[in-house]
C-alpha cells in the first residue's frame, strides 16, 4: 500500500473538444492520490509525447471523443516508439467495444470503451502503479 | 402545508427541496411580482406568442451533415422530403476549427462529426436546389462562424436571394465554446468581438437573421445544473448586448432577433419551470436593464432540445422513452424549436433509422397528442408556477455571484467557471455511479447486456481523399492575386479594429478557404491560452 503512486498525464489529441470525461477522471484520479498532469484541447500527439517527457510522467492517457481514436493510436504508437518514451499509455473515450482489442493491439496497455466507470478506470491506475 | 416528518425530502439537482404538495399559497409566496399576464403577453412566462402551437406548431430540426457536401446534401433532402421543416448543420471539426481538409491536422477528422467545408463551392452544393425563402438553415459553428455565416450570405446572394429577408440562425456563441464544446480558435476578447462583428452586420443587413444562438446547452452537458444553466446563458447573452450596443445599435434594432439554445434531460417539472422561470426573467431584463421598447425584444426564443447527457449506453432503446419524455417537455415549455439527440447518439452519428425516430417522435406530439392544441396547459399548476418563481429568484442569484466576482468574460477568460462546472461534473457522475442518483438500467434496474454489434455510421477516407481533391481544384481554378488582396484586405480591417464581416464576404466569393481566412485571422489577433488547472 506504500507504494509511489503514478503520474499521470491525461491528453486530448486530435481536433474533439469535448473535455467533460477527461477532467471527471482528472479529478478522480487527484482524490485517488495520484499526480495528473493535463495537456488542455487539441494537442498533436507530438506535443502530447513531449509534454510526457518534459512532465517525467508514468503513464499517458489519451481521451478521444470523435472517433478518430484508431488513427490517433496508430500515430501514438509510432510516436512512443519514435521518442525511445517506454512507459505505458492508455485510451478512453468514445471507443466501441469492438476497437479495444484493436486498440491494444496496436501498442496501448489498455483501452476502456463507452460506459467504463470512474472506478474501474481508477482501479486499472492503482494496479499498474502496483506492478 | 405541514410536512410530516416521516417523508424522505426530495432534492432536484438544482438544490431547490419540492413539498408532497403544493397549493395557491405557495404560488402567492414564492412569487417576485403577481404574474397575471397570458401568453404573448409581458413579460412572457405562458409563452412568447398568444397563440402559440395554435398558429403554428414548434419547428422540427435535427442535428445533421457528414461526410461531404455531396451526402449531407443527399441527407437534407430527406429530412426535408420526410417533413423536417428546418435544417440544423454539422460540421465537421476541421471546418470548426479553421483548418483545411489538406492540413495534416485534420487526418482523420474530415466529415467525420459533420459536413466538411473548405470553401464556398462546398456550399453552394450542399444548398442546391433548396429553397432558402422556405427552409430555415441553423448553422452549428462557432470558432470559425463568421466566416461559414459569410459563406452562406454570399452563397444565398449568387443564388439570386435577398439576403434581407433571409432567415435562419448561426450558433455564434463562443464564449460557452470555451465553458464546453472547446472548439475556440483565438483569445477569448478577440473571439467576442467577432461574434458582436456578425451580430452587428446582420442588425444592418440580414434584419431577419438571427446571428447569435446563446447556448445554455453546453454548459448543462458540462456539468451545469439548470439554474446554472440559464443564469450563465443570460450572462454570456448580456454580454454581447453590452458590446453589441457599443456598435452604435439600439436595443430594439437587433435584440429581437437573438436566440437560445437549451438542454433537456433530467427531472420532468425543473426543466419546465426552467423555462418558464427563465423566460420570464429574460423579458424583465431586456426590458428593465435595457429599456427595450419593443415587446419581440423582450423574447427568449429558443430551441430545447433532447440532451445527449441524458441518454446511456447501456440499454439504448430505453433512450427512445427518455427522448419522448424530453419532447413532452420542449413541448409544454413553448419552444419555438424542438431536436432529439438520438437513441445511438450517446455512442455514435445516428443512424439514418435511429434519426427517423427522433423525427417521429416529436411528430407524434404535433399531430397525435394533441399538444399543439392549447397555450401553456400547465399554466396555473401550482407546482409548476411555484417552481417557475423559484426558478426566476434563484437564476438572479447566481447571475448577481458571477457580476460579483468580475463577470461573465472575466471569470470564462480565467477558467474559473470551467474548473467549478467539471467538479459539478465529477460529483454528479460520482453520484450515479455510486447509486445515489438513479438512472435506470446504469445503477438500477441493470441486465447482462448481450454484448450486440451496434450500426455504427462508418468513417469514410475516400470521402477525405474527395474532400482534399476538390479543394485542390478549387485552388487550381480560383484567381489566386484576388484572394491575396482579399486576405490582405482582413489583415488591414482587423488591425484597424473595424467590422470584419464585409472582407471576409469578399473573400470566401472569391473562394478563398477557411483555412486561410483563420490563420490571416490569427495572425491578427494571436490563439486562445487555455487555462490548466491539473
Amino acid at each position: 500500500m506504500n507504494t509511489k503512486k503514478l503520474k499521470i498525464l491525461l491528453g486530448k489529441p486530435g481536433l474533439d473538444g469535448h473535455d467533460v470525461g477527461v477532467k471527471v477522471l482528472g479529478h478522480a484520479l487527484v482524490d485517488a492520490g495520484f499526480e495528473v498532469v493535463y495537456t488542455g484541447l487539441r494537442k498533436t500527439i507530438e506535443q502530447i509525447v513531449a509534454k510526457a517527457r518534459e512532465n517525467e510522467v508514468d503513464i499517458i492517457g489519451l481521451s478521444i471523443l470523435s472517433g478518430t481514436h484508431l488513427v490517433l493510436s496508430e500515430q501514438m504508437d509510432s510516436e512512443m516508439k519514435k521518442s525511445g518514451l517506454t512507459i505505458p499509455w492508455v485510451v478512453g473515450g468514445n471507443i466501441p467495444d469492438g476497437d479495444v482489442d484493436a486498440i491494444v493491439m496496436i501498442g496501448a496497455k489498455a483501452a476502456f470503451a463507452t460506459g467504463t466507470t470512474i472506478e474501474e478506470v481508477v482501479d486499472f491506475f492503482s494496479s499498474v502503479s502496483t506492478d | 402545508m405541514k410536512i410530516n416528518k416521516e417523508i424522505p425530502k426530495v432534492k432536484l439537482e438544482s438544490g431547490i427541496d419540492v413539498d408532497p404538495l403544493y397549493t395557491q399559497e405557495d404560488v402567492e409566496k414564492s412569487a417576485t411580482t403577481i404574474d397575471k399576464s397570458n401568453p404573448g403577453e409581458y413579460p412572457f412566462t405562458r409563452g412568447i406568442h398568444d397563440l402559440m402551437y395554435r398558429k403554428r406548431p414548434f419547428t422540427i430540426r435535427q442535428y445533421a451533415g457528414f461526410g461531404t457536401p455531396t451526402e449531407t446534401h443527399e441527407r437534407f433532402l430527406y429530412l426535408i422530403k420526410n417533413g423536417q421543416t428546418g435544417l440544423n448543420v454539422a460540421f465537421d471539426l476541421p471546418t470548426q476549427t479553421g483548418l483545411d481538409s489538406d492540413d495534416p491536422r485534420a487526418a482523420g477528422e474530415i466529415g467525420r462529426v459533420g459536413m466538411s467545408v473548405d470553401t464556398l463551392a462546398d456550399f453552394e452544393e450542399v444548398f442546391d436546389d433548396i429553397d432558402l425563402d422556405k427552409i430555415t438553415v441553423s448553422l452549428t459553428i462557432n470558432g470559425s462562424a463568421i466566416i461559414l455565416v459569410a459563406m452562406y450570405l454570399a452563397m444565398a446572394q449568387k443564388r439570386g436571394f435577398d439576403i434581407s429577408k433571409l432567415r435562419g440562425t448561426a450558433q455564434n456563441d463562443i464564449l460557452k465554446e470555451f465553458i464546453g464544446r472547446g472548439t475556440w480558435i483565438f483569445p477569448v476578447d478577440a473571439s467576442v468581438k467577432m461574434v458582436v462583428d456578425v451580430i452587428d452586420y446582420c442588425a444592418r443587413e440580414v434584419p431577419k437573421y438571427s446571428a447569435v444562438s446563446v447556448c445554455g446547452y453546453h454548459i448543462r452537458e458540462s456539468g451545469a445544473n439548470p439554474i446554472q444553466e440559464m443564469a450563465y446563458a443570460f450572462c454570456i447573452a448580456k454580454a454581447y448586448i453590452d458590446e453589441t450596443l457599443k456598435r452604435g445599435l439600439t436595443i430594439d434594432e437587433f435584440a429581437s432577433r437573438l436566440s437560445f439554445n437549451f438542454d433537456i434531460y433530467g427531472n420532468f417539472f425543473e426543466q419546465i419551470a426552467k423555462f418558464r422561470g427563465g423566460r420570464r426573467l429574460w423579458a424583465k431584463i431586456v426590458k428593465e436593464q435595457y429599456n427595450a421598447s419593443s415587446d419581440k425584444s423582450s423574447w427568449l426564443r429558443m430551441i430545447a432540445g433532447g440532451g445527449g447527457g441524458g441518454l446511456t449506453k447501456e440499454q439504448p432503446e430505453n433512450n427512445i422513452i427518455r427522448s419522448a419524455y424530453y419532447a413532452l417537455i420542449s413541448a409544454l415549455s413553448g419552444t419555438q424549436t424542438m431536436a432529439l439527440c438520438s437513441y445511438d447518439e450517446a455512442f455514435t452519428i445516428p443512424t439514418e433509422k435511429a434519426a427517423e425516430i427522433s423525427l417521429r417522435t416529436m411528430q407524434i406530439l404535433t399531430h397525435e397528442m394533441g399538444l399543439c392544441d392549447t397555450v401553456d396547459p400547465l399554466g396555473g399548476s401550482y407546482y409548476v408556477e411555484t417552481l417557475s418563481n423559484q426558478f426566476e429568484s434563484e437564476i438572479v442569484k447566481v447571475m448577481e455571484t458571477v457580476d460579483a466576482e468580475g463577470g461573465i468574460v472575466n471569470a470564462i477568460a480565467t477558467g474559473k467557471i470551467q474548473e467549478s462546472i467539471s467538479r459539478q461534473a465529477y460529483a454528479r457522475e460520482s453520484a450515479i455511479q455510486k447509486g445515489e442518483v438513479p438512472k435506470v438500467g446504469v445503477n438500477c434496474f441493470k441486465k447482462e447486456e448481450e454484448v450486440k454489434t451496434v450500426e455504427f455510421h462508418p468513417y469514410d477516407e475516400e470521402n477525405a481523399k474527395k474532400a482534399i481533391s476538390r479543394l485542390q481544384k478549387v485552388k487550381n481554378e480560383r484567381d489566386d492575386d484576388a484572394v491575396e488582396k482579399c486576405l490582405n484586405q482582413i489583415k488591414t480591417d482587423a488591425a484597424a479594429n473595424v467590422n470584419l464581416m464585409p472582407s471576409v464576404i469578399e473573400a470566401v466569393k472569391v473562394y478563398a478557404t477557411v483555412g486561410e481566412i483563420t490563420q490571416t485571422l490569427k495572425d491578427a489577433y494571436g490563439e486562445y491560452d487555455e487555462p490548466i488547472y491539473f
